[in-house]
């Protein structure tokens, strides 16, 4: 949606626009952008604003033709040879399946522990609880990725709200702070990666880590971008939270649900909770805010002083890190 | 084959001397006179070292499976005919990646790690030819 459009319709004249498309990681990377913009005086308050009806405004195989023919493949290279979103995807999941053993019971793992997040959000689209049987039970759509391992189709939209520090500290909630954040890329196309295993989240969870002087060990809570359930599992890997070819084993016995090692994706992700195409990675922040403010619910995970919020666009191409306190470092 | 049209690729000024030699049976990659590298997909310049100082060469069409998806809900009508198919990504023997599928056997036949060599195929109208693979 074009920041001109939005500004309009609220009435608003700014000092400062921008139009923020990173796909999904573009929630992320506004904020950090935004919050740029407030350092540099550019503007003192930003409004950050993504949504989309991706359910609503047009029927379900058309989305799919549609984000099949104008998506992630390369439209002369990769199109032609009649790849669903989700296949450049299945890509992956095969390629570390056969580099790393990991198994497709790994995979439902990661779907149901994120099926079971919604089933405490209120607001997530999907809230009936799965087990590991239905997934794998599910219509296989591009092998090794059912039915079960990929992202719904949603309408939504998300916002937040971005200014200075001191301008923050009196105002009606409490504010959150970015640690740190960073970016990484290390292909445009899947066809032409030299590495589907391992992705730019290497580069930008380095970033964002070195950032804010905290490693993985100091994260409480990762909303971690989940339009397919390998994608959690690279990017559990790349950003430093298990070691390389070992994250389908990190994703079992509860490991990433609440009373886990690492709560992950606790609002129900893209998975379950919703996905409105940009709006989509955008929740995994506004999820990160609530956990630090402490006002998630049923499914706030007690003690959240530092999450992480993951946002990958393309297909695990883009990516953008944060890191999130409710303390100024 | 279908009689339903499939996305077809199309040729621009970069990348027509790679469909030119698919007509021809001949896959052809651009490869870098500076830093001796081929690489996919064509482009104006080389991505390893950014040189546009490029030219065409006929590759041995020999390659492995990298990965492979075998896809069972088509992605358009166009392809509806032809489910279950293998989507690929090849690594040819000169280095580079590049996505296509695998026609001479069963879906469920390949595998990770397989020798593949190339063939073409109409891409389904006109005169446009498709890299595919064959397993061996
Ligand atoms: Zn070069």
């Amino acid at each position: 949606m074009p920041a001109g459009v939005v500004a309009g319709f609220f009435g608003i004249r700014p000092n400062y626009l921008s139009t923020v498309d990173l796909a999904g990681a573009s929630g992320c990377s506004m904020i950090d952008q935004a919050i740029a913009a407030v350092e540099s005086g550019r503007c003192e308050v930003a409004l950050c604003v993504a949504g989309q009806n991706l359910l609503s405004n047009r029927s379900r195989s058309q989305a799919v033709q549609s984000m099949a023919e104008r998506g992630s493949g390369h439209p002369q290279f990769e199109v032609p040879y009649g790849p669903l979103v989700p296949s450049l995807y299945a890509l992956i999941a095969q390629r570390h399946m056969y580099e790393y053993g990991t198994k497709p019971e790994q995979l439902a793992e990661v779907a149901v522990t994120i099926r079971t997040h919604a089933g405490l959000n209120p607001n997530a689209h999907k809230k009936d609880p799965i087990t590991v049987g239905d997934v794998l039970s599910s219509r296989m759509i591009t092998s090794p990725l059912h039915v079960l391992d990929c992202a719904i189709v949603s309408d939504g939209a998300a916002a937040a709200v971005v200014t200075r520090a001191d301008r923050a500290r009196d105002l009606r909630k409490s504010p959150v702070y970015l640690l740190g954040s960073g970016y990484g890329l290390r292909h445009g196309y899947v066809g032409d990666a030299e590495c589907l295993t391992t992705s730019g989240a290497v580069d930008s969870g380095r970033t964002a880590f070195r950032k804010s002087g905290l490693g993985p060990k100091d994260i409480d809570v990762a909303e971690i971008y989940d339009c397919f359930t390998i994608t959690v599992i690279v990017e559990l890997e790349d950003l430093g939270f298990c070691p390389k070819g070992e994250g389908g084993r990190f994703v079992e016995n509860g490991n990433i649900g609440l009373g886990g090692q690492l709560p992950v994706t606790t609002h129900g992700g893209l998975l379950s909770g919703g996905h409105p195409g940009l709006g989509g990675g955008f929740f995994h922040v506004l999820e990160a805010v609530r956990q630090l403010r402490g006002e998630a619910g049923g499914r706030q995970v007690p003690k959240v002083e530092v999450a992480l919020a993951h946002g990958n666009g393309g297909v695990v191409s883009v990516h953008c890190t944060l890191i999130l306190g409710n303390a100024e470092n | 084959m279908t009689s339903l049209p499939k996305p077809l690729p199309a040729p621009d000024p970069a990348t027509s001397e790679y469909w030119e030699g698919a007509k021809q049976g001949e896959l052809r990659l651009p490869k870098c006179r500076d830093c001796g590298k081929f690489h996919f997909y064509p482009r104006t310049l080389c991505p390893h070292c950014g040189s546009v100082n490029l030219e065409w060469k006929n590759c041995s069409g020999r390659g492995v499976v990298y990965s492979y998806t075998v896809v069972h809900r088509a992605p358009s009508p166009a392809f509806e005919a032809d489910v279950p198919y293998v989507v690929a990504v090849i690594a040819l023997e000169e280095g580079p990646h590049l996505m296509s599928s695998i026609i001479n056997v069963p879906a469920d036949r390949v595998r990770v790690g397989e020798n593949v060599r190339v063939t073409f195929r109409s891409a389904g109208s006109g005169d446009e030819m498709l890299p595919m693979f064959e397993l061996g």
